[in-house]
């Protein structure tokens, strides 16, 4: 008997299973007054939240199956595949064996690298000398950043301007007139002047000078709205597709999004001469396509859960007070 | 207003709390040089944005003169012929071709402010109303998700579920049924890009909504209760009372851009439509002037669509303030 765990203590710690409804936990707390939901309700919301849910979900799916299932497969499925018992990478080794799809992916990968830096130092960087009122020129420098809000240049000027500064056909025209966003640097600099002004104020008097306060104090403070604004850029160097369009002429330069509009949204035959692919027959059509596809989501998946949980603190605290 | 230790008019201590006034513990300063030894690490880090706003934002605006030019791209700004009002002309005579521009903007504008708009209310009202949270965390990590995506993305996975080699096909074919071919169809266009903007952001702007229902005050909400108000009622009365001015601030925002309806999403797919059920005044201007080399005409409409852009943003605002809201900014 003795070498039994006493079966009283458990069952005080935690009830059966069958005994009553299991205490709520933390995470799912009713307030007495609120009364049972009704059960159409909580009914009629579970499917509205299922539906959307699968809506988002099963088209990535069926696009992820479709690119790695078989050819046999996917003749007999005419098309898209829902299940592949069979996968193989043949389509991932053919557009990433070294053909437009490669130096594109590297391409689009260099201008989110390069862009998404300098866009946050240059974001920080303002957002840090907009977060002291009263500074030099502190006034006219946020009304003009807070202009930019309210109107967008237009597209024939905007054109003209990245012409008349001889960037056409560079990739510097795709990071410096997007290097800045407004809206960005006011989110940021709500959240620096969150920051309660006591920690520079001894940063000061122990001797710091402005970059150091900024680079010791305020930045490891704001781990939060930096990796948020930072995923925003970054986002929005990886999509960008129309600047790339407006701008860039000739087609070895192109960024993944202009391939994915060619060869995808447009259907136009990819070959295995622009996939300079090795294999001995190139996986079907549809296949290669949806394997392109998959590469220009896969980036956003992976930074996606890492970005997401700051979302509530960096993006809300900083929205709310702006 | 009192001065408070740095010589400059700062908000009193006791309204914002001691930190309210960032320069405080910093001498008195009033000459212009004392203020530049103090603050030119700040300018210096304020240049880079500042540089790129001026060339990138305020210069482009000066380039919109060649709305009054015969723009000669060999000429250049600065040697083009003046030509008055001369590009203005296809707006004020009614030009077929912009007429078709406008309108199908306007519909479209109208189709999602009536359809779209409310989308993100009613799914943060349900998220809201979800009691577990774990449920509601899995839930809008989901739907958040395709609002990071591109259009190009999007209208790729539109076409390979709707198009004509596509799932729903697919299905179709497999159950005998004749196949239809909905993405190529101009009198569907509509609906398509409405479903596909639904698709890609009504759940991240449910995202402002839920920052605005998780101040809604339980005691209020439990007095009502206590008083026998219906879930209805509360909704009413208690709920949206909270969300109002976010609900407000988003349509002035919306309004602004009621003239810019999703110009990457059409341009995309503008080519298995055509012009006539997908010109929008953007892709008008796009189409005319970088891609026809009408260059004065298009930076016309251009420049009368951001005009009409602003003037509408401002108008609302006023409209807002005049019936008791906040708006976009304080009056």
């Amino acid at each position: 008997m003795t070498s039994r765990p006493a079966p009283t203590a458990v069952s005080v710690a935690r009830p059966a299973a069958g005994a009553g409804p299991r205490p709520r936990s933390g995470r799912s707390r009713r307030p007495a007054w609120m009364g049972e939901p009704s059960k159409l309700g909580v009914g009629a919301r579970g499917l509205v939240l299922g539906l959307g849910c699968l809506a988002v979900l099963v088209p990535f799916w069926a696009v992820l199956m479709t690119s790695i299932a078989s050819p046999e497969e996917v003749n007999r499925a005419g098309g898209f595949v829902l299940w592949t018992n069979d996968p193989t990478l043949d389509s991932y080794r053919a557009v990433l064996s070294g053909g437009i799809v490669t130096r594109a992916l590297l391409v689009s990968a260099g201008i989110t690298v390069v862009g998404t830096a300098l866009s946050l130092v240059s974001t920080i960087a303002l957002a840090y000398a907009l977060s002291r009122p009263g500074s030099l020129l502190h006034k006219p420098i946020l009304l003009m950043t807070v202009f930019t809000l309210l109107f967008n240049p237009g597209i024939i000027p905007m054109y003209l301007t990245v012409k008349q500064l001889g960037l056409l056909d560079s990739y510097l025209a795709l990071i410096l007139p997007v290097l800045v966003n407004a809206f960005n640097v006011i989110v940021m600099r709500a959240f620096f002047q969150g920051i309660p002004g006591e920690l520079r104020e001894s940063a000061y008097i122990d001797g710091a000078g402005e970059m150091r306060i900024l680079l010791r104090i305020v930045l490891p403070l704001s781990k939060a709205v930096v990796s948020v604004i930072g995923l925003f850029y970054a986002v929005a160097y990886w999509n960008a597709f129309f600047s790339a369009m407006l701008y860039l002429q000739s087609s070895e330069k192109w960024p993944l999004q202009l391939v994915l509009r060619t060869y995808v949204v447009n259907n136009t035959p990819i070959g295995s001469d622009q996939l300079s692919s090795n294999l001995e027959n190139l996986p079907p059509q549809i296949s290669v396509q949806m394997a392109i596809l998959v590469i220009s989501v896969l980036p956003i998946l992976f930074i996606y859960p890492f970005i997401q949980k700051h979302f509530a603190k960096g993006l809300m605290v900083g929205a709310v007070k702006g | 207003m009192p001065t408070t230790g740095c010589g400059r008019r700062c908000k009193p201590a006791s309204r914002a709390g001691p930190s309210a006034c960032l320069h405080r513990w910093r001498p008195a300063m009033r000459s212009l040089r004392d203020r530049w030894r103090r603050d030119r690490v700040l300018l210096l880090l304020a240049l880079p944005g500042v540089t790129a706003l001026l060339l990138f934002h305020y210069l482009p605006l000066g380039g919109n003169i060649i709305a009054f030019q015969d723009f000669q791209p060999f000429l250049g700004i600065w040697h083009s012929p003046y030509v008055g009002l001369d590009n203005f002309e296809p707006m004020l005579t009614g030009d077929p071709v912009f007429l078709n521009a406008l309108v199908n903007t306007l519909i479209i504008t109208l189709i999602q402010v009536i359809f779209v708009f409310p989308l993100p209310i009613c799914l943060a009202l349900i998220l809201n109303a979800t009691i577990s949270e774990r449920l509601k965390r899995l839930t809008q990590s989901i739907l958040y998700m395709p609002h990071f995506l591109s259009w190009v993305i999007v209208v790729a996975l539109f076409q390979q579920m709707f198009g004509n080699g596509g799932m729903l096909n697919a299905w179709l074919r497999s159950a005998d049924l004749s196949t239809f071919y909905v993405v190529g169809v101009p009198e569907l266009f509509k609906l398509m890009i409405t479903s596909q903007v639904i698709w890609k952001d009504t759940g991240w702007s449910t995202i402002i909504f839920l920052a605005a229902l998780s101040r809604v005050d339980p005691a209020q909400m439990e007095a009502a209760v206590v008083d026998g108000a219906s879930a209805a009622r509360r909704l009413w009365h208690v709920t949206l009372p909270y969300i109002r001015p976010v609900i407000v601030l988003l349509l002035i925002l919306r309004l602004g851009d009621s003239l810019s309806v999703g110009f990457e999403q059409i341009i995309l797919q503008q080519a298995q439509v055509g012009a006539g059920a997908s010109e929008v005044l953007d892709t008008y201007v796009y189409n005319h002037g970088i891609v026809g080399g009408d260059w004065g005409t298009a930076a016309a409409v251009g420049l009368i669509k951001g005009m009409v852009g602003v003037a509408l943003v401002l108008g609302a605002n006023r409209l807002a303030h005049a019936l008791g809201e906040q708006g976009v900014y304080a009056k």
